[in-house]
């Protein structure tokens, strides 16, 4: 009963642990714009988090977790995670030091990113507030 | 919660770039001296930067970046006639620093640039987890 309340929110939570994951990942592309030979990383998000719910059906919480469906299968260790989503960003223009870090994309990106961020959470307050709403009794106020 | 790593590589990045601009700042400071600390003339310094990965294991995700060496610019210094220079040489010239001041000023403004993206990049991480924090209280 109590898990029919909480599955409203699952796919919610895999959003909002995904966009926590490009944050970061866009973080470290911001870190890393003057360092020779890097290469920037960004995440189909559409697709991870295509992934991220479809495992979660079978029991997986972590986006992109690798799962042991099969008796030989190995036991993924703690962490490992399918680098699928994963992808390298192209640089819009070439540069010397062969690093494809565009500072506006990822800037963009990343404001982008932190306002999606933040409407998963509203996504998330106000199915709690709904919740919590239907729980009341009719005869309280 | 992957979040709080931002602050780890946001900070290395700082910590780089604080370097990075500490280096200008004596580049700068030794752009019109004669000799160094070893009798020769001062070598313009450069650092380098390289990508330190944070997380547990290979996580590509969580890429910060560490000062790998501090290079010195071997190119011979500036030759400035004036025998009576008390560092003139057998035929009167006098070597100042290799220091080229316009290539260094453009160095400290991208610096400066990078440290700012990165405190703000360490600002917007924390207004999130803040708001992160406050999940199902209002």
């Amino acid at each position: 009963m109590l898990n029919r309340l909480t599955a409203a929110l699952n796919f919610q939570t895999q959003a909002l642990n995904l966009r926590s994951e490009r944050q970061r990942m866009l973080a470290s592309n911001i870190a890393n714009a003057d360092t020779p030979g890097y290469q920037a990383r960004d995440m189909n998000f559409a697709q991870a988090l295509r992934e991220a719910t479809g495992n979660s059906a079978k029991g997986g919480s972590v986006a992109g977790a690798m799962a042991a469906t099969q008796v030989g299968h190995l036991s993924p260790a703690a962490g490992a995670r399918s680098e699928s989503q994963k992808l390298y960003a192209t640089a819009a223009q070439t540069n010397l030091d062969s690093n494809t870090v565009d500072m506006d994309r990822e800037r963009a990106n990343f404001a982008d990113n932190a306002v999606k961020y933040e409407a998963t959470l509203r996504f998330i307050n106000s199915t709690v507030r709904t919740t919590l709403e239907a729980m009341k009794s009719p005869n309280a106020s | 919660m992957s979040m709080f790593q931002i602050f780890n590589v946001a900070g290395s990045a700082v910590s780089a770039q604080s370097q990075r601009l500490n280096v200008v700042a004596s580049n700068l400071a030794n752009a019109d001296t004669v000799a160094g600390p070893d009798g020769q003339a001062y070598k313009a310094r450069q650092v380098v930067f390289q990508t330190a990965l944070m997380g547990a294991g290979n996580d590509i995700g969580n890429a910060g970046v560490r000062v790998s060496t501090i290079s010195e610019d071997q190119t011979a210094g500036r030759k400035v006639h004036d025998p009576k220079h008390p560092q003139a040489d057998a035929e009167g010239y006098v070597t100042y620093s290799n220091v080229n001041t316009v290539e260094e000023m453009v160095n400290m403004i991208s610096a400066s640039r990078s440290y700012q993206n990165n405190i703000e990049v360490m600002s917007t991480a924390k207004n999130l987890l803040l708001k992160t924090l406050q999940l199902g209280q209002s």
